[in-house]
């Protein structure tokens, strides 16, 4: 996938001069928030369970080598093959290579951001191999061509109606705009491609290192097609996706669809172990298991940033974060959108391809009151702001003039004097650039900020009114107001 | 109680009204007040800019302004939230350095929960006939969980209808260094905000934020509107109408 966080200011704009997709987004935001809102609320002790999500996670992190090769294990007792990728690219030579040697011609995909992440599609297409997304979300994006824009819903940005058009356009179907209409549609056309796919591609929602046993949830019965139906089932995970126990996935189960839609429980919930086994009616005959690094473990290696591994990947922390709200999720330029993704896409990628995102936040917090495993995303991004700009360890490319700018702004922060002196000539040069409280003129930064708003005028500062107030106070005066 | 006065920049140079307000708040509530000359800034813009090198020379002139006093006291959540929870952090691999920030960071008071938790003082005398919405700044309600004081504080206000907006715990925009690299999407937050805000019917707009004010303020005033924004501060020194 292409790189375009870069163009995130461009895009953000484009973004909000499209009414159609402000309208999109109004909508998603409420109804996630809500549905999220409503599912904690019913339950005894939400804050326990967060607890308890946030105790499990940095345990399995702080154990993650341990976990993994314990996963390995299990995983090749129960018959899988299990891959270690150290880049996307070396997993995306893996899956090809199967589907390679295998003779697939076919593919049918469970709906994934770590493929998308690796850019999967793509290279199984460039080899000859029909790809088909089979999620509803992922089949409207890839038929219009676009990444996702939420980590859930990856069509989120779209209307029904948008939806329809696309429908009768690429597929040459009479425009239907009742949702049960356009859902009867997809599922037509993937019920075919399920019976002659050679091959099912996943993702997973974690991985239970002590039986080897992969997690899938879903709401549309796709990804257990996916998973049953092909002869080969290829599941590509992240490292940070493994879990200990069959009781920390109870807590998983109990976190993750509360979280992400405001289920108790997804409509399925696929847990599986293996391939077929002798005596088995269904599931594939092969079982690979793809883990990835792709610079987890350089996250890994650093304790402040090391919570972002922690992630489950719900997307409530976009449901509720006010600029993802206004710019959506293609705005982000990469796969992760909005909080989590201003915070892992500058670890995944090159930082410098990435390091507008983390600033793209005022930090306001309604991420972390809704992360289920109570992730501090505000200090996240401010981790992050601090490695971009200053170490070089990072290679952040932060562009030096602010940088100096603020240095040199910090610098006179520390000196009192040099400090009253130069408000005292801001003062005096913006009485010039004011006419009756109102600027004339403002200096660059600002400039774009008093487009749209007032910008106050500056005022003879409380320092200077100080020994007479003092006065007053210590006078006995002090309870009446000054107008 | 000897109290240090820290007035942000923001209002120092561009409300300092508001800083008036707060000294005769305090000065009400029986506090023996002091305003450290020396006194700069925070040192918030360069910590949230990723300048931790320029934030810690910031904080460490800040902490010897103020480090002598009993409490220190602020009409600005945000600037309060830089002292207590990022100054520990800044000097967390100083044990030395780390104390003083530390104990300095125990006692800095946004002006509400200082009134109200520190010295259980609630009513202030304040009339003041008008209808009011309080904005709940992110820095203010979750950064340091400050909702109820402000609110028990207007609730004493003679004469002061105080009603609540739709989605008031979203924010308006201003982030600092956001507003000013993102001024679009900040416009986009903050006009959400003013419609809810509108939607109330209310005169008055207080808040305990003064950047939150001056981002909503000045969005409402382009706009023409009559809302008139004012600081909580200025709100519990009115003995008018």
């Amino acid at each position: 996938m292409r790189i375009r966080c870069l163009e995130f200011s461009e895009r953000a704009k484009g973004a909000l001069r499209d009414e159609m997709l402000q309208q999109n987004l109004q909508r998603i935001g409420v109804r996630f928030k809500t549905a999220r809102d409503l599912a904690f609320a019913a339950l005894e002790d939400p804050e326990s369970l967060r607890e308890m999500g946030r105790a499990l996670k940095e345990k399995a992190i702080a154990n993650l080598p341990l976990l993994l090769e314990t996963l390995e294990m299990r995983v090749k007792e129960a018959g899988g093959v299990v891959h270690w990728a150290c880049t996307s690219k070396e997993a995306r030579n893996i899956v090809c290579e199967i589907a390679r040697t295998k003779g697939v011609r076919t593919v049918v995909k469970g709906k994934s951001m770590v493929t998308e992440e690796i850019s999967l599609n793509e290279a199984l297409q460039a080899q000859g191999i029909e790809v088909w997304e089979t999620d509803l979300g992922e089949f409207i994006i890839q038929l219009a061509g676009e990444p996702p824009s939420h980590i859930i819903g990856p069509a989120v940005h779209k209307s029904k109606e948008q939806i329809a058009d696309l429908f009768a356009q690429k597929l040459g179907v009479p425009k239907a705009e009742a949702p049960e209409e356009l859902t009867r549609i997809a599922r037509e056309k993937l019920r075919e491609k399920f019976l002659n796919a050679d091959m099912g591609v996943t993702g997973a929602n974690a991985a239970v290192a002590e039986t080897g046993s992969i997690l899938l949830l879903e709401n549309e019965g796709n990804i257990r097609m996916s998973v049953t139906m092909p002869r080969i089932l290829v599941t590509v995970m992240g490292i940070e996706k493994v879990i200990a126990t069959l009781d920390d996935l109870a807590v998983i189960l109990a976190l993750l669809p509360r979280s992400a839609t405001g289920q108790k429980l997804s409509a399925y919930s696929t847990i599986f172990t293996g391939p077929r086994a002798p005596g088995e009616l269904d599931g594939p005959e092969e079982f690979h298991l793809v883990l990835l690094d792709n610079g987890r473990t350089r996250i890994l290696a650093d304790p402040d940033r090391r919570q972002s591994l922690f992630c489950l990947r719900c997307g409530s922390c976009l449901n509720v974060c006010p600029v993802y709200r206004k710019v959506g999720g293609h705005a982000y330029g990469w796969v992760y959108s909005g909080p989590i993704g201003a915070i892992l896409t500058p670890q995944l990628i090159p930082p410098r391809l990435a390091r507008e995102l983390p600033f793209a936040s005022t930090l306001c917090g309604a991420c972390a009151e809704v992360c289920p495993v109570k992730i501090d995303l505000p200090k996240l991004l401010l981790i992050m702001r601090q490695r971009l700009s200053e170490d070089p360890n990072f290679d952040g490319g932060v562009p030096l003039l602010p940088r100096l700018a603020s240095r040199a702004h910090g610098w006179i922060l520390t000196r009192p004097r040099l400090y009253r002196l130069a408000a005292r000539g801001a003062r005096l040069w913006s009485k010039a650039l004011t006419e009756e409280g109102r600027w004339k003129w403002l200096p660059p930064p600002v400039g774009r900020w008093g487009k749209m708003r007032d910008v106050p005028a500056m005022q003879v500062p409380f320092s200077e009114r100080w020994k007479k107030l003092k006065k007053e106070l210590l006078g006995g005066v002090a309870n009446e107001p000054t107008s | 109680m000897k109290v240090g006065l820290f007035i942000p920049c923001i209002v120092e140079q561009f409300h300092p009204q508001v800083g008036e307000a707060t000294a005769r708040v305090l000065a009400k509530a029986g506090c023996s007040l002091d305003y450290p000359p020396d006194q700069t800034c925070c040192g918030q813009l360069q910590y949230k800019t990723g300048n931790w090198k320029s934030a810690r020379d910031v904080a460490r002139h800040f902490i010897k302004v103020f480090e002598g006093f009993e409490a220190v006291v602020a009409p600005s959540g945000s600037c309060v939230a830089m002292v207590r929870k990022y100054y520990p952090e800044l000097f967390r691999d100083d044990p030395r350095e780390r104390q003083r920030a530390q104990s300095l960071a125990q006692k800095t008071f946004e002006l509400t929960e200082f009134l109200v938790r520190v010295l259980g003082v609630e009513d202030l005398g304040a009339r003041w006939r008008t209808k009011a919405v309080y904005h709940d700044s992110c820095q203010v309600s979750r950064a340091l969980g400050i909702k109820e004081e402000p609110r028990r504080l207007l609730s004493k206000v003679e004469g002061l209808e105080l009603v609540e907006m739709e989605q008031g715990e979203v924010c308006c925009g201003f982030g600092g260094s956001f507003s000013l690299q993102f001024p679009e999407i900040s416009e986009a937050m903050v006009a959400e905000k003013a419609s809810h805000i509108l939607a109330t019917g209310a005169e008055t707009l207080i808040s305990a934020e003064i950047s939150c004010l001056m981002n909503i303020g000045g969005y409402l005033k382009r706009k023409g509107a009559s809302i008139v924004p004012v600081h909580i501060a200025e709100v519990l020194v009115q003995r008018g109408k």
